[in-house]
């Protein structure tokens, strides 16, 4: 992958240490798990699933790996505005604070509080029990504008190439 | 041939900011507002803030990182910053150096946490070069296997922000107002704070430092000087920064639950 390998000739350029005792076991299976059919994607790798008047929303296996381990989330508090394309939340991996943006409005309806006390289920099941906030969508048309599976893994597979 | 000025051809701009002892809040709500309204990419450097205060990140909690006992008796400010990353005591011995950029500002690199910290380093790469032993250690900047630099990013849709704290020098008195963090990397090898990082004085000139950073930095950008009070915010965002100072309250009542922790913990143990 291109950005492995750029990393990997930077860190030998600078002798840095690349020790990934920190990183899932599970991302050699990427392959398998990168992408669910049945959700739609945001290009700001944000997944959402659909299931009648209720939306799930969590980030991607794309976006987990290359955060590397979540150990904080910031989430909304229940009853506030999601609005498509703004931040809603926050994930905290080792030095970075990353922002989660809501692939569609609607009011926040739930928040995933297991995260408080497990922020790594965001690594371990990204589109799982890693999910982060349930939106009751406000304008369900948004979703037309979101990628499918086969779109993201291409979008994905483009952007890592580019770098 | 090469043609004067051509060199810069091509090259994103950057604004940079040079402030001297600037109070860090200040400064954490300078940076943040830059990241979220400005479209510009930034370089802020700070030499040095004039009074000793502890930095947490923006998940860090008092009672797991800080002496409370101490910094409430000596009343040092605690804050919490809005990024990631560890706790810092900062004083007039540390020089701030922060990258406010567009996702697009350096080519080829994605604005993710591992991909920004090595670029980061090549900018210092290039001003420790004949210097010292440089290196970028898991996520800290190291001479040998000593740290000199602390580094905290934050990352938005478009723009991100990576910002250091280096120790040009450091009392040892103020390290005692840190605990031992639990989460640490692994090259530190369970050092005290004092067996684990290096003062850059002994090393570089403090302004040889700035300059030669800066000198690093027109390599990759075209470097346009900027006063701090001639930075314009567009008038029609909201902005309100996240970083801020933690209540005296809010620590006292930490340090009862504290002790309070300890006592039962005792209590358990007859």
């Amino acid at each position: 992958m291109a950005l492995r390998m750029w990393a990997s000739s930077a860190a030998n350029a600078l002798r840095v240490s690349t020790a990934t005792a920190s990183r899932p076991a599970f991302s050699l299976f990427r392959s398998f798990s990168a992408v669910v059919e049945g959700l739609k994607y945001a290009t700001s790798h944000e997944w959402v699933k659909h299931e009648g008047s209720v939306a799930t929303i969590g980030i991607t296996h794309h976006a987990q790996d290359h955060l590397g381990e979540v150990v904080f989330v910031e989430l909304p508090d229940v009853g506030k505005a999601a609005k498509q394309g703004a931040g809603f939340g926050a994930v905290e991996s080792v030095k970075a604070t990353s922002d989660v943006n809501s692939p569609i409005s609607g009011e926040i309806v739930e928040v995933n509080t297991k995260l408080n006390d497990t922020p790594g289920l965001i690594n371990t099941s990204p589109y799982g029990e890693g999910w982060m906030i349930k939106v009751k969508p406000s304008n369900p048309s948004e979703l037309d504008s979101l990628l499918g599976a086969k779109e993201y893994t291409k979008f994905c597979e483009e952007e890592d190439a580019s770098h | 041939m090469t043609v004067p000025g051509t060199r810069n051809i091509g090259l994103p701009l950057m604004n940079l900011v040079r402030l001297k002892g600037v109070p860090t809040l200040k400064q954490l709500h300078l940076e943040e507002r830059l990241l979220r309204t400005s479209s510009d990419n930034w370089c802020i450097i700070n030499d040095g803030t004039n009074d000793p205060t502890v930095v947490m990140g923006i998940s860090g909690k008092p009672m797991e990182l800080l002496e409370i006992d101490s910094v409430l008796q000596d009343e040092i400010p605690v804050i919490r910053r809005f990024t990631g990353g560890g706790t810092v005591i900062v004083d007039q011995g540390t020089i701030f150096v922060t990258f406010i950029c567009n996702k697009d500002a350096v080519p080829g690199l994605q604005s993710y946490p591992r991909p920004i910290m090595s670029w980061s380093s090549l900018i210092y790469r290039k001003v420790f070069q004949g210097i010292g032993d440089f290196g970028l250690r898991e996520n800290d900047y190291v001479l040998g296997n000593l740290k000199f630099g602390g580094n905290a990013q934050s990352i938005i849709k478009n723009r991100w922000v990576h910002h250091t704290s280096f120790l040009w020098d450091y009392e040892i008195s103020n390290m005692a107002y840190l605990k031992l963090p639990k989460r640490a990397p692994e090259y530190r090898q369970a050092r005290s704070h004092l067996e684990f990082v290096c003062r850059m004085k002994d090393y570089i000139p403090r302004s040889n430092f700035i300059d030669r950073t800066i000198d690093a930095v027109g390599s990759h950008f075209l470097v346009r000087s900027v006063e701090l009070e001639a930075i314009k915010y567009p008038s029609d965002t909201k902005f309100k920064p996240s970083s801020g100072l933690l209540m005296k309250q809010e620590l006292e009542e930490t340090a009862i639950d504290s002790h309070t922790g300890i006592a039962v913990s005792q209590s358990l143990q007859l």
